[in-house]
């Protein structure tokens, strides 16, 4: 059962990946990279890790692509307004895109393989695990990231107005 | 396995028809309502009352032409109101319905599926929610749909944020995430009457908040902006006919069922009742009296969303971000805040 659904979730996220890559307009890669977020988020409810699932789903698919789609539509990107790319970008962008690949693939089989048995417990990514584990074991870690969102945040807000002068 | 299947799927096929039927008779109730409030009588033709009115609507929108502009795009112009209207139904999975019922010496849970995530996952599937009117306003190809599209889309993304925040005030308070335990623990007695320690007596404040917020994101008025008529036509789906357009119409009305629903969950204390383990009813009576006052709770709310629409004009679009934002938000911070000192004095 778990083999059959991780199957028909792999096939949909890699699908919806290339989809989104050749997908001719911008709308549609949009869309499709939100499918391909939805099925990675099922991979997540496969490996007991509901809390990352949902805040995947609420964060990503939820929030930031709903911004994403916004700029595109307004933009209004398609075809015919799209200026001509000569080939050079394009065979440079798949040479370093391939390369990338291949580090990340000596990196992946370097790895020990985890053992399955260890990974899989019920309530291993449950809200009240991972809070314990972020607030006890990676409180600093937790803490710094929070500083660097509000650092982010302020830098948005400053970025955002136009002219200081004027305010 | 099997017998707990059947119970499932007759519980959520169930579930499904009252959603339904609720939407449907919504749509009847808003035009009585709105009568009565405008001193007129409202439908009266179809059936007494005019209480087939809503069946003769559906069977006027499934018999109008389908109609889809030449230059819209045909796939996400069908996608968008397919959209709304199953994210509208989603939500309904992890409501408590009523507590267990005890039949064929079984205990049925009157839940389809209790989450221990379970307001993350309302809140996740509000969140897509917005992607079928995006997608329906940016496909009919037209200004007017898009810009009630981005309308809508900013206007529900903002209020997100505040109804997240009001929500968290209120994790704090029941320390649970799932719905099925939140609504249990507005079981306990409060001055000796059981059944009522409901949630709004420790968070009127996020409650409000919360309100309003479910009001913002329904499209409701006072913040119907995004089908605000006189500025842009009819919105988002000003370009639907027929059933796509009935669809996105009766998400609205699904929504308001299911936020009502939520609403009376989260603070109103669920299928709860004042007295209901001091009346000595046997366990599935106190049960189905449990569900009927969790329904009379949502009707109520009903109609609130209805008597506000007919009392209240729209904002204007930046009043609405103003309010959101400057507003609603730090008001929420401050009851996260004031919660958090509550706790930590009364312990």
């Amino acid at each position: 059962m778990d083999q059959l659904v991780f199957l028909i979730l792999s096939i949909i996220s890699i699908g919806a990946a290339l989809a989104v890559i050749f997908s001719k307009n911008p709308v549609y890669s949009v869309l499709f990279l939100i499918l391909t977020f939805f099925s990675i988020a099922g991979h997540y409810v496969l490996l007991n890790a509901q809390f990352l699932f949902i805040v995947h789903i609420i964060v990503y698919a939820g929030a930031i692509m709903v911004l994403f789609l916004f700029v595109i539509m307004l933009l209004n990107l398609n075809k015919t307004n799209e200026t001509s790319k000569s080939m050079l970008p394009k065979i440079a962008g798949a040479i370093s895109g391939g390369l990338l690949l291949i580090v990340l693939l000596g990196a992946v089989k370097g790895l020990n393989q985890a053992e399955a048995s260890q990974a899989v417990n019920a309530d291993m990514g449950s809200v009240k695990n991972l809070g314990k584990i972020l607030f006890s074991e990676y409180l600093l870690p937790f803490e710094v990231s929070s500083a660097l969102f509000l650092s982010a945040m302020i830098g948005a807000v400053m970025l955002g107005k136009k002219n200081l002068k004027d305010h | 396995m099997e017998i707990f299947l059947i119970d499932k799927i007759v519980l959520i096929v169930a579930v499904f028809g009252i959603t339904l039927l609720f939407a449907l008779y919504s749509t009847y109730a808003e035009r009585k309502v709105a009568a009565f409030i405008q001193d007129r009588l409202g439908p009266n033709r179809a059936g007494i009352f005019g209480i087939l009115q809503p069946l003769a609507d559906g069977v006027k929108f499934f018999l109008k032409e389908e109609f889809i502009p030449a230059h819209a795009d045909k796939a996400l112009f069908i996608l968008g109101p397919s959209v709304s209207m199953t994210t509208a139904l989603m939500t309904s999975a992890v409501i408590p319905w009523g507590n267990s019922l005890e039949l064929f010496d079984r205990v049925i849970s009157l839940q389809i599926t209790d989450l221990n995530i379970g307001i993350l996952y309302v809140f996740a599937v509000v969140s897509i929610g917005v992607y079928g009117i995006m997608i329906g306003g940016w496909a009919s190809n037209n200004k007017f749909s898009l810009l009630g599209a981005l309308r809508a889309s900013s206007q529900m993304i903002s209020y997100e944020i505040a109804m997240g925040l009001s929500i968290i005030a209120l994790v704090m308070t029941t320390g649970t995430l799932s719905l099925g335990e939140i609504v249990q623990q507005q079981n306990g007695s409060i001055f000796g009457i059981s059944g009522a320690s409901w949630n709004i007596i420790y968070q009127p404040l996020g409650f409000l908040i919360f309100m309003i917020c479910a009001f913002a994101e329904c499209n409701r008025t006072p913040f119907d902006l995004p089908e605000s008529e006189n500025e842009l036509v009819g919105g988002y789906h000003t370009e639907y006919s027929s059933m796509k357009l009935g669809f996105f119409l009766f998400a609205e009305y699904t929504n308001m069922f299911i936020s009502s629903a939520i609403m009376s969950s989260l603070y109103f204390g669920g299928y709860n009742f004042p007295f209901m383990d001091q009346l000595g009813l046997s366990h599935n009576l106190v049960t189905i009296l449990g569900t009927t006052f969790l329904f009379a709770k949502i009707v109520m709310f009903i109609f609130l969303f209805m008597w506000v629409r007919w009392t209240l004009p729209r904002f204007r679009y930046d009043q609405l971000m103003r309010m959101g934002w400057k507003m609603l938000i730090p008001l929420a911070l401050i009851n996260i805040i004031i919660t958090g000192l509550l706790i930590v004095v009364l312990k």
